[in-house]
């Protein structure tokens, strides 16, 4: 089974992991910038990690046959800080022409301030200005129905958008119809506590349909699994989805997509 | 797509199982000192929701335990989620 890991923070994993993700056929992932889990001290520390994901990250995921590629910006619990944030996004167009870089993202909002809404828009615009796809972050828990709703205003806010460019990621029950039915791709991520777990994000396949829809597992330094996707196809096919159903869900789905970077190529 | 009957074999013993966890959690609560707070009161408004008779209930809990203020501060009073929203300020 070949499948596309849309959305994988790697380099708060381990080597190890690689070799699960190819073991279990991932062909291509993705690593949008994130959230370190502390907060960084300076702008030259965006500086480092932008290069481990724009240099180091494609070449440890080449040794196990996966191609690698990255989403840049500052993250939104670090965009809370207007100045820090423009400092960092500074940074940013020098990184856009390397060649594994596909947009802009995660960009969105973290606790719904109007700090995170402003470095938003300007993220937005970049990203409009340079004709590039958007990946957004909604927020956790409690804040992503408000959020998510924020965003979808913001957003309708840009009248060249192109909203096959842009998928709202981390939806659930409660927000993927605002998503969907506002033209957008929608993205379901797969963790153990919060968020989807499999048998939620199957639940919304068979309400919604897979147009228009991926499914990730988001790994990173909390509690996450790295095969997450895989895991949740074994579940599809459990719940007698078809093996041309899966695959639409795990591979051509994000591949059609991540296509509209003429980077992207699996 | 499976049947309820399949579905029930699927899954049965992992719906019991998660309900029985959550009767527990409440249990230990009553049983340990202290006060408790908006979170727990979430949650028990959030449980009739489960013998209701509708088809989006995980939407409906979802929307229950989301913050449905319309006010944007300025910057982040703190980080993080609690999975409640605070109650209103006195």
């Amino acid at each position: 089974m070949k499948y596309i890991e849309p959305h994988a923070h790697m380099v708060s994993r381990t080597t190890d992991d690689y070799e699960k993700l190819a073991l279990a056929g991932c062909e291509a992932l993705c690593e949008p910038a994130f959230w370190a889990g502390f907060d960084r001290s300076s702008a030259d520390g965006f500086y480092d990690y932008f290069r481990q994901l724009t240099e180091y990250e494609p070449r440890r995921a080449a040794k196990y046959g996966i191609k690698h590629y990255s989403w840049l910006c500052i993250n939104p619990k670090e965009a809370d800080d207007p100045g820090f944030a423009r400092e960092v996004m500074s940074l940013i167009p020098q990184f856009l022409d390397c060649p594994t870089v596909l947009g802009i993202g995660e960009i969105g909002l973290n606790k719904n301030t109007r700090n995170e809404l402003a470095i938003f828009e300007e993220h937005v615009q970049l990203a409009l200005d340079r004709d590039l796809p958007i990946l957004i972050h909604t927020p956790h828990l409690e804040d992503k129905l408000k959020g998510t709703r924020l965003i979808l205003d913001s957003l309708a806010s840009f009248s060249k958008l192109d909203r096959g460019k842009v998928i709202i990621d981390h939806v659930e029950e409660h927000t993927i119809s605002h998503v969907l039915n506002a033209g957008y791709w929608a993205g379901m991520t797969l963790y153990p506590e919060s968020k989807c777990t499999p048998n939620r994000a199957i639940d919304m396949l068979e309400i919604y349909g897979t147009e228009r829809l991926w499914m990730n597992s988001a790994c990173d330094w909390g509690h996450s699994d790295p095969l997450a996707v895989p895991k949740c196809a074994l579940e599809m096919k459990r719940r007698r989805h078809t093996a041309e159903q899966i695959e639409q869900t795990i591979y051509q789905n994000p591949r059609t997509f991540l296509s509209q970077s003429p980077r992207f190529v699996v | 797509m499976p049947s309820k009957q399949e579905l029930l074999d699927l899954q049965f013993i992992d719906a019991r199982h998660m309900l029985i966890n959550l009767a527990a959690f409440l249990d230990r609560i009553d049983r340990h000192p202290g006060e408790e707070d908006y979170r727990l009161a979430a949650l028990k408004t959030a449980l009739p929701i489960l013998s209701s008779e509708r088809p989006d209930r995980a939407k409906a809990v979802l929307e229950s335990f989301s913050d449905n203020s319309t006010d944007l501060p300025q910057t982040a009073p703190f980080q993080g989620a609690t999975g409640a929203p605070l109650p209103p300020s006195p």
